[in-house]
């Protein structure tokens, strides 16, 4: 037996199965997790003779093929080319929302984030944004954001064929119901139970008491993100890869 | 006609107070240039970050350089995020337009194409939206029912960043790196430091001249080994990711940066 499977490759893991049947994804910058499960996708879907998968790492050279520089990511998500793509936040609310340039009173924020990066735009064009947030606190998941970088839904005026999908942390995941515009618990990770869950979130969801337990990899495709994985991701990310379980 | 100067000639000619759009890190930022405008004391400038800033971006701010910061979001990358940024925000000392990416590009394509506006999806009840008084709602001129973003052209002063070669006829090779070429057609002038600088035409190869910014658009250019370190130069080196971490622990504090910046070297 190798060694167990990760709260870090259990999500990986999950990512890939949130990301079945897209044609191309694609991932932004400083998100070793997400790149690794799309890259995982591609690796099981080439092992089992399914369709092409297109990869867009933004920062990699070898995982990118945009040949008109960071803008044609955005063109490519205008046209309807770009089926998934991943969002963060320093805050993620009930509503879908997602905040990421800091807490307090903008322009002076207390704690500042990086920036909203593309997340104003790719949010309404994508039809699949995975929301992926390590953390899972009620400082992370809260009922209000407190900058929305972001809206979650729009009313019919405004031009909308992306959104929210699902959120990911290290505890469970939520899918989101666009027509109640509301997270629902799809299951928790091996080690939390839905009280956990209801604990340490800060706003409502629906089925709440849900006793799903996210399901782990097999030995295969566990092997198969210590190997070619972990190498193609340290490219981008040699300090996440390294930290990575796989030999050497 | 492009001058072809030594990096601090080019430091001498970008002036305080200008408009200043620069490259990401890692793709064609020029932190070695950077350095140089710290040296000499530049002040007030309006940084346009096309479309986000890193470590170059947060030394200038900490040097008390920024007046005006124009971004999509400041990051450190793996070092995490970007300290003397974080505390600018904080003591309210830098005036912030926070943007996001893809509007930052419309606005660069609209000076680009000499044109005052473009629009662009998306943005419409983001707070980001609500906080520009430059970008506006209005409707499809075609469709009244549909609503669309309008944001007004970036036009910045000069255009610095970092490229792997420049021809001694001011030519400049840039390879995959559109946005960077849109931030040069965008700029008044581009300001370019390069690994290198070739004897012969970058234009005479066809497989290459698609990837080539005319000199047409080419202020200056000065030759500045390893000008993108200690970040990255794309397709060229990987970013020194402990020199990175150094700074990034040293920004903690104002005493931490300055030190940085008096003991460390920059590439020249």
């Amino acid at each position: 037996m190798s060694e167990a499977c990760t709260s870090r490759e259990l999500m990986i893991y999950t990512i890939s199965r949130l990301l079945k049947g897209v044609r191309h994804v694609a991932v932004g910058q400083s998100s070793p997790m997400p790149a690794a499960g799309a890259m995982l996708l591609r690796a099981l879907n080439e092992r089992d003779g399914l369709e092409r998968v297109q990869v867009s790492i933004l920062g990699s050279v070898k995982h990118n093929s945009f040949t008109g520089g960071a803008e044609e990511l955005f063109d490519c998500a205008a046209q309807g080319r770009l089926d998934a793509f991943f969002l963060g936040g320093g805050q993620i609310d009930g509503q879908g929302n997602v905040n990421l340039v800091g807490t307090g009173d903008y322009p002076n924020n207390q704690v500042r984030w990086p920036g909203s990066f593309g997340s104003a735009y790719l949010y309404f064009l994508v039809p699949r944004v995975i929301l992926f947030r390590e953390e899972h606190s009620l400082r992370s998941l809260v009922e209000h954001v407190d900058f929305v970088s972001a809206p979650g839904v729009s009313d019919e005026t405004v031009y909308r064929r992306g959104g929210p999908h699902a959120l990911l942390t290290n505890a469970a995941l939520f899918s989101f119901e666009k027509e109640a515009g509301r997270f629902r618990l799809e299951s928790t990770h091996p080690g939390y139970d839905w009280r956990d869950i209801r604990g340490t979130t800060g706003f409502a969801y629906d089925n709440e008491q849900c006793e799903i337990t996210t399901p782990s990899p097999d030995e295969a495709t566990l092997a198969l993100m210590r190997s070619r994985i972990r190498e193609e991701l340290r490219e981008c990310y040699p300090q996440f890869a390294g930290n990575m379980p796989g030999p050497g | 006609m492009t001058d072809f100067v030594t990096p601090r000639e080019m430091a001498e000619m970008i002036p305080s107070g200008c408009k200043l759009g620069l490259a990401p890190d890692d793709y064609a930022a020029a932190p070695g240039l950077v350095r140089m405008l710290i040296d000499r004391g530049i002040r007030d400038l309006h940084v346009v970050c096309a479309p986000i800033g890193g470590m170059q971006v947060d030394m200038l701010i900490g040097a008390g350089a920024v007046a005006t910061l124009e971004t999509s979001a400041v990051s450190l990358g793996e070092a995490g995020g970007a300290p003397c940024f974080s505390r600018a925000v904080r003591d309210g000392s830098i005036r912030l337009r926070d943007a996001t990416c893809p509007a930052v590009f419309a606005g660069l394509t609209a000076a680009e194409k000499g044109v005052p506006f473009m629009p662009i999806r998306g943005i419409i009840g983001s707070d980001v939206l609500r906080k520009r008084d430059d970008w506006k709602v209005t409707s499809n001129p075609f469709d009244d029912a549909e609503k669309i973003v309008v944001v007004s052209a970036i036009r910045p002063d000069i255009a610095l960043f970092h490229a792997p070669e420049a021809d001694r006829f001011g030519n400049v090779r840039l390879g995959r790196r559109r946005e960077t070429m849109l931030l040069a057609h965008a700029s008044k002038k581009a300001f370019v430091t390069v690994e290198r600088i070739s004897e012969t035409s970058l234009l005479e190869d066809e497989k290459m001249a698609a990837g080539v910014l005319p000199a047409i658009y080419v202020g200056a250019v000065a030759q500045l080994e390893k000008g993108g370190w200690p970040t990255g130069l794309y397709a060229e080196y990987p970013r020194d990711g402990q020199e990175v971490e150094k700074y990034a622990r040293a920004a903690r504090s104002p005493e931490g940066f300055q030190a940085y910046i008096r003991d460390s070297g920059s590439a020249a």
